[in-house]
């Protein structure tokens, strides 16, 4: 069943698969992750809350939210970093991502590395925390500096080298022991243009050869052009999971009406939330369909001068869904929490 | 220009003071000079309670029965009106007329204080004792021997004094100077190298590495590796200071002052006292590391690190309060608390020739290892990287039987 509501903090409509939020038709044994009813507290404050992910083998999934949505804390459940209060996970068919921690690999969102350990070192070290002998890391470690244009780096210092180039050093060492599951948290931050086209091929290559990818992002961008899959974490809620076009199908297409009369009987055939803008009318698309909609505006001799109808992107759906959550979680606070807020 | 120099340095000052003063730490700056205070008192009061209790020797007596009470009881009154230290007397043998004593004998295989042995007869003293215990006591014994036997006439007698090569007594104290001296050693080294533990998770968490070291190996792996880690480094430090030393010896000085061998004899000393060290660092440094990862400065780490080597210094002390308690529930403590055992342990082995105590002890505070490295890894999750619920009781011993009924 299909629901549509109007978003007041987006001025978007949204349509609500009432059935289910995250896609449940993935067999059990093909999902690299699998959470439910992850809750989180600090202190009395709810980071996460009630999140569910099913992330299937191979693919590459974006977890997109606002700042402080709860993306990162998600991400340090599912790698067993921290434990959450409630709740389920199972990660590459393990209740205890720790068991095999030797299989994923991990880029935090604030990176880190020893300064005074050289470049093919630090590579070394994170591969030798996955269990690769150290030998074969510093072996791997050259290679991947060769093949990803760091070769001349290689015996340089971290603290020798920019910001940059020590994430992207960072990057290669979660890639060096070719872990089953990747685990980026906002990969492409204080990366130029140019290395986050790099790291979208580098991810998309990751997935080619059959590597789970799961990444964090708040720039949705990324996500539309890399991920199969997305949730999309509010408040520390998912509101919505699954395919990036069921994310867009989520909105209606919107319209952008251009005609000769500025006002007629055919007026009548527009939406409610028709509004007019410059010598544009702009509106959500009946649900009926364009085929009606034109006809009424032709019967009504409106002067069609233009008609446009735009598939809303992953951008347009985001904010109006993480909207919607964060309206909806506003509304849900309790009276003397905001009044204390406030005071403050 | 000056203005803004110092509305700048306002700024800065400000912060760092509010900074400071609301840290949680602040409490540990503030009690700090009490310290200093309490444990110099309780250094004073035990230091001077241990050489009490290791310098109290006592003369036994074994003399015709009458003879031997009259020469206590000549003792207890004299020794009150003289300067100095004056022996305890103490009933050895009452003496049949005629009966013979083997004082040498008695002395070898007597307590652990009783450091000379007055036979013989009132008019006729004998010592028997080491030959500074003779030397020492000779003049006394000759007054108290007179006094005794003032009835008849107050004629000084000849103490005729018989010298030993050693005694138990003897044996004791320089056993037990050989322990103190371990246990120093041991104090001295651990509270060098084990406060560097304490900023050891510091540079992870200003690097952010730790992020990465959390999802790779299990939190208790990490403090492990941390700890041998900075054994290993002192070790080296050792291996470094004791060749310098050596050299210095051989090369520099003339004489390596010379303690009794100990018990177990040196050898065995000498490897147990490196096992000890090890277990003394790894206990004191597991509580360390703990306490230090809670810190999130540099600043932090140094305001912790006046009471941890208080704590050290605590630990010392009651090692060394025990050592002059042998046999006592004082020493058994010692030696069962985790902390000070290798301490009570070392001066057990400088004093008793058993070795398996050592082996059930060395074990003992592995598991101890183990324990303080559990938990200090659980807390640093829930507290540092604020994880999940708490591990306690609960699921320490529920998770396997929920494992087991899946």
């Amino acid at each position: 069943m299909k629901i549509e509501r109007f978003s007041s903090f987006t001025g978007m409509s949204i349509v609500d698969d009432a059935a289910s939020p995250v896609p449940t038709a993935v067999p059990f044994g093909e999902l690299a992750i699998e959470a439910r009813a992850l809750v989180k507290r600090f202190d009395g404050f709810t980071a996460v809350d009630g999140v569910d992910i099913s992330v299937p083998r191979g693919a590459i999934y974006g977890i997109l939210g606002p700042n402080g949505a709860g993306k990162t804390t998600t991400l340090r459940m599912l790698l067993g970093i921290i434990d959450p209060d409630s709740g389920y996970r199972r990660v590459l068919g393990h209740e205890r991502p720790t068991e095999v921690a030797r299989r994923i690999g991990y880029l935090p969102e604030e990176r880190g590395l020893y300064p005074a350990m050289k470049a093919t070192e630090a590579i070394a070290f994170l591969a030798a925390l996955r269990g690769v002998p150290l030998k074969d890391g510093r072996r791997r470690g050259r290679e991947l500096l060769e093949e990803h244009g760091l070769g001349y780096a290689a015996d340089r210092q971290i603290r020798q080298l920019s910001k940059g180039m020590a994430q992207q050093v960072q990057l290669l060492g979660t890639l060096v022991h070719n872990p089953d599951l990747v685990v980026f948290d906002e990969p492409f931050s204080g990366l130029d243009a140019l290395n986050q086209g790099k790291l979208e091929r580098m991810i998309r290559s990751l997935a080619e050869r059959g590597t789970t990818v799961i990444f964090s992002t708040h720039v949705i961008a990324h996500a539309e052009r890399l991920c199969d899959q997305i949730a999309i974490i509010a408040g520390g809620k998912v509101p919505f999971a699954g395919p990036v076009d069921a994310a867009r199908d989520r909105l209606r297409p919107q319209v952008r009406l251009e005609t000769r009369a500025i006002d007629g009987l055919w007026r009548a055939a527009l939406p409610t939330d028709a509004r007019h803008e410059g010598k544009f009318w702009y509106f959500t698309l009946p649900e009926s369909g364009v085929e009606p909609l034109l006809r009424a505006l032709i019967e009504g001799n409106a002067g069609i001068l233009s008609l446009s109808i735009e598939r809303p992107g992953l951008h347009d759906a985001f904010v109006a869904i993480a909207g919607e959550a964060a309206a909806r979680a506003l509304e849900e606070t309790p009276e003397p929490a905001i009044e204390r807020k406030g005071r403050r | 220009m000056l203005a803004h120099h110092f509305a700048a340095a306002w700024v800065v000052a400000r912060r760092d003071f509010c900074a400071v003063i609301f840290s949680k730490t602040f409490i540990f700056f503030l009690i700090g000079p009490l310290f200093p205070v309490f444990i110099g008192a309780m250094a004073g009061m035990i230091g001077a309670q241990v050489q009490r209790d290791l310098d109290n020797p006592q003369i036994g007596v074994a003399m015709p029965a009458h003879q031997g009470d009259a020469l206590i009881a000549a003792r207890d009154a004299l020794a009150p009106r003289m300067a100095g230290g004056v022996p305890q007397f103490v009933v050895l043998e009452r003496l049949q007329p005629g009966q013979a004593f083997d004082a040498r004998s008695a002395l070898k295989q007597g307590g652990n204080r009783i450091a000379a042995i007055v036979s013989g007869t009132l008019e006729a003293p004998a010592l028997t004792g080491t030959p500074e215990r003779v030397d020492q006591w000779r003049g006394q014994l000759a007054l108290f021997a007179a006094e005794a036997n003032r009835g008849e006439s107050r004629i000084y007698p000849d103490v005729a004094g018989y010298k030993i090569a050693t005694s138990a007594a003897k044996q004791h104290t320089d056993q037990a100077v050989t322990a103190q001296a371990g246990q120093v050693l041991l104090f001295l080294l651990t509270m060098l190298l084990a406060g560097m533990v304490l900023s050891n998770l510091v540079e992870e968490k200003a690097n952010k590495i730790i992020e990465v070291l959390a999802a790779s190996i299990p939190m208790d792996a990490l403090f492990l590796g941390k700890l041998f880690a900075m054994l290993a480094v002192s070790l080296v430090g050792i291996a470094v200071w004791g060749s310098v030393y050596g050299a210095l010896m051989i090369f520099g000085m003339k004489s390596v002052p010379l303690l009794a061998t100990p018990a177990v004899g040196w050898p065995v000393f000498l490897t147990l006292g490196f096992f000890y060290f090890a277990m003394a660092y790894l206990l004191l440094g597991s509580l360390f590391l703990s306490i230090g990862g809670m810190a999130t400065t540099v600043r932090e780490v140094q305001t912790l690190s006046m009471p941890v080597t208080m704590m050290q210094l605590m630990v010392f002390f009651f090692a060394s309060y025990a050592l002059a308690r042998p046999g006592t529930w004082i020493e058994t403590v010692s030696q069962v608390f985790p902390v000070s055992s290798p301490f009570a342990m070392l001066a057990h082995a400088a004093q008793s020739p058993e070795i398996w105590p050592h082996v059930v002890a060395l074990g003992w505070q592995a598991l101890w290892v183990a324990v303080i490295i559990r938990v200090g890894a659980q807390l640093f999750r829930r507290t540092v990287m604020k994880s999940g619920p708490a591990r306690g009781r609960r699921s320490w011993f529920k998770r396997p039987v929920a494992a087991a009924a899946r």
